[in-house]
């Protein structure tokens, strides 16, 4: 391994694990639903950024540790967020052209169907949500997506990741 | 493969030692996000007015002579309640020791009622281990990784507990609804005893739980005479949203031999 793969791997794990933290910080209980998909997001942005070095085999690496960090069934975060790498990468290209607002728009769709999936397996295993608040994460995440965009674009470009 | 994995997981509970592994790798992630809870505490303990502290002192004080009275009676009442189990021919009671932990996390996904403590493997932990606090019974451990334990909360839609009513006996099954102040007591016959106010004790028939401890307060009884049960709410009794300190108990240690009423 060169010394950049080093630092791009330094970069991303960083970034993920960030996102774990995030993803499980305590939260006030009316914020409970809303809790952005934090990972799923990071996930995206480093899709788009290197489609060639980030993808699915990474999202289902990630996506083991996320459940374990979650205390969820194995595999369920590790499915749907490959599901989610994969869509992704079919859309990188439109998305790298979209305006920040058509962005948010597929994004929001991209965490709703990860929504989806969890929603699935959390049925199978008789922990499924009773009402449609569990789709409420995708908005927030689409709400959060320039944020996101703006910060790990100014950290991709600080280390001159590409 | 992931759904192999899945299967894994939900069907065959295979994959112990895989997340005891895995829950040792991810824990430090859990500390961190604990950290701004845990400098809230610690700004609660070190940074106050002495007139709180005095205040505080004098009001653990006042609850302390009133314990220390209530337990004066206690080592009799226990050799007493020892002989005449001889008497009966039943089983001595067991004597349960506790550890102390100290919650690091809580379950990101609201329908999950998980906690996460601080003591593993390393502190004798094990699968199964009940952990209660100082109102009643809160949950039992599911995984267990070197360095922190996973709870699953009694609330938890997952959840089932053999209680019995204090008042009667009357013994049932409390489930988990998935709300934090709600069990649902099941198959309560319309004609049972059971009343609004009754208190819920484990029954400690499942073998899992210790009998005795206290797990909930009946508020809702519902007698629809179309219906073959009762509809039974029950709100529990541990502050399973706002302890901080918990304590894991071990169940079995054999209580040691008190003497005869005769001999001494």
């Amino acid at each position: 391994m060169t010394a950049a793969n080093a630092l791009i791997f330094a970069v991303v794990a960083a970034s993920f694990l960030a996102a774990a933290v995030l993803a499980v910080l305590p939260l006030p209980y009316w914020l409970l639903w809303a809790r952005p998909e934090w990972v799923a997001l990071v996930l995206v942005y480093w899709c788009i950024a290197l489609p060639d070095r980030v993808g699915i085999f990474t999202a289902l690496l990630v996506g083991v540790l996320v459940d374990a960090v979650e205390g969820a069934v194995l595999g369920q975060n590790a499915f749907s967020l490959s599901v989610l790498a994969l869509c992704a990468l079919l859309v990188y290209q439109r998305l790298r052209v979209f305006s920040l607002w058509q962005q948010c728009g597929v994004v929001f769709l991209l965490i709703g169907l990860h929504q989806l999936i969890g929603q699935w397996v959390q049925n199978l295993e008789g922990a499924g949500a009773r009402s449609l608040l569990f789709l409420l994460p995708a908005v927030s995440s689409a709400l959060l997506w320039p944020g996101i965009l703006h910060v790990l674009r100014g950290i991709r470009r600080h280390y001159r990741i590409s | 493969m992931v759904v192999c994995l899945i299967a894994a997981d939900l069907r065959f509970n295979s994959l112990g030692k895989t997340r005891a592994l895995l829950d040792t790798v991810t824990a430090p992630v859990i500390w961190v996000a604990d950290i701004p809870a845990s400098l809230g505490a610690w700004q609660d303990t070190n940074i106050r007015a002495r007139r709180e502290l005095l205040q505080d002192n004098e009001r653990l004080q006042r609850e302390n002579l009133l314990l220390q009275g209530r337990s004066l009676q206690m080592a009799s009442v226990q050799a007493e309640n020892t002989r005449l189990r001889g008497l009966l021919n039943s089983t001595a009671m067991l004597r349960n020791d506790v550890l102390v932990a100290e919650l690091i996390g809580v379950s990101p996904d609201p329908v999950r009622q998980q906690l996460v403590l601080n003591k593993g493997a390393r502190d004798g932990v094990y699968p199964g281990q009940p952990l209660i606090d100082a109102d009643g019974l809160m949950g039992q451990v599911i995984d267990v990784g070197e360095f922190t334990s996973r709870v699953l909360l009694l609330t938890d839609l997952t959840h089932s507990i053999p209680v019995q009513v204090n008042r009667n006996g009357v013994r049932a099954i409390a489930e988990g609804t998935g709300s934090l102040d709600a069990l649902e007591v099941q198959h309560i016959s319309a004609t049972t005893d059971i009343q609004e106010g009754d208190l819920l004790v484990s029954s400690g028939l499942g073998g899992r739980f210790p009998a005795g401890y206290p797990v909930g307060e009946v508020v809702l009884v519902q007698r629809d005479p179309g219906q073959p049960f009762a509809r039974v709410v029950a709100r529990p009794s541990a502050a399973l949203n706002r302890s901080r300190h918990v304590l894991l108990v071990f169940v079995g240690v054999p209580e040691e031999p008190v003497p005869a009423a005769g001999e001494s």
